[in-house]
């Protein structure tokens, strides 16, 4: 490689390890860097990158415009402080150039200078931080967030700010069992992907860290394609098939989700960071080009339309093919 | 100070990370029973811990696991409480053999006996020395407001952290030094709480039982109800034969021999931690054949399964099981 690829090539996680894709319990160690053929990523468990400030603005907003994107069942409140006092002190530990945390007893103070804020607050008073312990890990951090409490033998995603999701909805999936949040997912029940992923995540222990990727694709640079915003966003996937613009507008849209079981509160924490990489820029490597190409043209009928990508991928294929 | 607590080290599945911990401080908690406050040597905050979480020590050639006593906040030392058992397997001497600046192995703290977060009031039942996890739970509870009581049963004058319990629980404790008085306090707060309400038992085999059979008489759906049971030494059992089902070798495993053992010693590597039934490294898949469970791990539905075995303790009830290996 002679030329230097911009950061949002060089640290995209390249989802396809092979020419087709199937669903699989994906799941590996997570803290370990992986080599692409564009660059690296996967160092961290929380990552900080240049659109930082953008995302952290962004969720502010769709929060304001829909405050359902961040749901809480009362039993939740133990997981939620968790989940702020586990991922800031591992912000700052990666950041510690923008990011600082002191604690004094129950009081810890927390400095942003990426958003050039300072905020104070009190270990498990939640009226000492603003909308609350989960609201406050959303506004410090890029990643969605997710708790799962476990409890007669299930997990139950029964807390969560999610405001980036792919064609899903928190408000409606909240208390529900992690089968049932899995159900309109097509061959993975029969295939036992989700029974086994549930277990093995009931089988995580305090600091266990692991990570998978998930993928779809996505026109133009929109984080927000949740169910709720889908009049929004819906249409563009039938108009940009014939739009000369189309590899400038579509994208891969990349999850690296985090699985982290919390030690105080017995939670496991599901943290998703989403990517989105155009198909131009996805081009200039090479190798991912060639394989996103194979990807796209033998995924099976019902796997492309439960990825809402099924009016398009022949096309994207087919331009990265021959483009 | 400045808190950034370690992140967990990157280990292969099935490996479980270590601390090395200094003995900080050693206590009497009552006779026979010696409480160890250990720290990082150089004094980096501990990862925390859910309620009724254990370590796995190393005991010089044994490996022995303990209740954490503690509240579980990231960052606080970790406590344990002892009872020598002079007629155990040396791990409870080699505890009470330790002095104020030894170094020992821990494993990360394990999960496998914490509050269910829906539950509406919490009933903890200690007796004697399991009181420890109990400890833990009390603190936690009043830590996060959560509504609890605890019945804590011991012989006279034989209660290990009478005060402490007495100062963090207050007038939600009740003490009984007699076993009727205990059984009959323990009945009579599961026959009048509110429905909603999780009970949660440590202590000898026999009161563990009284309250799974109590509990059940009055109507106590199975999955409100939590016993941790003290590891105790297991009959030698029966011999059998493991199959395994990848490599096509058969392990004899005789009596007195665990299957886990057997199956090292055929060059079978299966990760392991505290080799008593605990904490969980060990399962593995079962093809064929009809396991014993004697483990402390497995739920009943995973018990039931039959599809899986914890190799460290449990058996075969048939000649031969199938092991996916």
């Amino acid at each position: 490689m002679t030329t230097t690829l911009p950061p949002r090539v060089a640290r995209f996680p390249f989802p396809f390890p092979a020419e087709t894709y199937r669903y699989a319990t994906n799941v590996e160690p997570a803290r370990r860097p992986v080599r692409t053929a564009g660059g690296t990523w996967g160092e961290h468990v929380v990552d900080v990158d240049d659109d930082y400030a953008l995302d952290i603005a962004l969720r502010r907003a769709v929060l304001a415009a829909d405050p359902t994107r961040c749901a809480q069942l009362p039993h939740m409140r133990v997981a939620a402080w968790d989940a702020l006092t586990t991922l800031l002190p591992e912000l700052a530990a990666i950041r510690p150039d923008v990011v600082a945390l002191h604690r004094r007893g129950d009081r810890w103070q927390w400095r942003n200078d990426l958003l050039g804020t300072s905020s104070s607050f009190v270990l498990g008073d939640d009226d000492s931080v603003p909308g609350g312990p989960l609201a406050f890990l959303g506004s410090q951090v890029q990643e969605d967030v997710v708790l799962l409490d476990q409890r007669e033998g299930s997990l139950w995603a029964d807390a969560g700010l999610v405001t980036f999701a792919a064609d899903w909805s928190l408000g409606f999936d909240v208390g529900m069992r992690f089968q049932e949040v899995h159900g309109p997912v097509p061959r993975v029940h029969e295939s036992g992907v989700v029974a086994r992923a549930e277990q093995f995540l009931m089988r995580l222990q305090p600091g266990d860290a692991y990570r998978r990727t998930n993928w779809t694709m996505t026109v133009d640079r929109r984080l927000d394609t949740s169910t709720e915003t889908y009049p929004d966003w819906g249409r563009d996937r039938r108009l940009v098939v014939d739009d000369p613009a189309l590899p400038d507008r579509l994208h891969l849209r990349v999850e690296v989700q985090h699985l982290l079981r919390l030690g105080v509160s017995n939670a496991v924490c599901f943290l998703i960071r989403t990517h989105l990489l155009s198909l131009r820029e996805l081009a200039t490597v090479p190798e991912w080009r060639r394989r996103t190409a194979a990807v796209l043209s033998e995924l099976p009928d019902d796997m492309a339309a439960y990825k809402g990508i099924e009016r398009y991928r022949h096309a994207a294929a087919s331009w990265l093919a021959g483009g | 100070m400045t808190a950034v607590l370690p992140a967990r080290p990157a280990t292969t599945p099935g490996e479980v990370p270590e601390l090395l911990l200094e003995v900080a401080a050693v206590a009497h908690a009552a006779d026979g029973v010696r409480a160890l406050t250990l720290r990082h040597p150089d004094g980096a905050p501990l990862p925390g811990y859910a309620p009724g979480s254990h370590v796995v020590l190393t005991c010089g050639d044994r490996r022995n696991a303990y209740s954490l006593t503690g509240e579980g906040a990231p960052g606080e030392a970790y406590r344990i409480s002892v009872l020598l058992r002079p007629d155990g397997r040396g791990g409870s001497a080699f505890v009470h053999g330790l002095a104020v600046g030894d170094r020992l192995a821990v494993s990360w703290p394990r999960s496998a006996f914490a509050p269910v977060a829906t539950a509406r009031h919490h009933v903890l039942v200690a007796g004697g020395i399991g009181i420890t996890p109990m400890l833990s739970h009390a603190r936690a509870a009043v830590r996060w407001g959560r509504s609890f009581e605890l019945v804590y049963g011991h012989r006279p004058g034989a209660g290990a952290h009478r005060e402490e319990v007495a100062a963090v629980c207050g007038e939600r404790l009740t003490v009984h030094e007699s076993t009727p008085g205990m059984l009959d306090a323990v009945a009579a707060v599961l026959a009048d709480r509110p429905i909603g309400t999780h009970v949660y038992v440590c202590g000898p085999a026999p009161l563990i039982d009284f309250v799974e059979r109590t509990a059940e008489e009055l109507g106590w759906p199975a999955e409100r109800v939590h016993a941790e049971r003290f590891s105790a030494d297991l009959d030698p059992g029966e011999p059998f034969t493991a199959h395994l089902s990848r490599s096509g070798v058969r392990v004899p495993v005789p009596p007195g021999v665990s299957l886990l053992a057997a199956l090292e010693g055929a060059g079978v590597a299966v990760p392991s931690t505290c080799r008593q039934g605990v904490c969980g490294e060990c399962r593995v898949a079962v093809v064929s054949g009809r396991p014993l469970h004697r483990d402390l791990y497995l739920s009943e539905a995973e018990r039931s399964a039959g599809d899986a075995v914890m190799c460290c303790v449990s058996r075969s009830l048939d000649d031969h099981l199938g092991l996916d290996l």
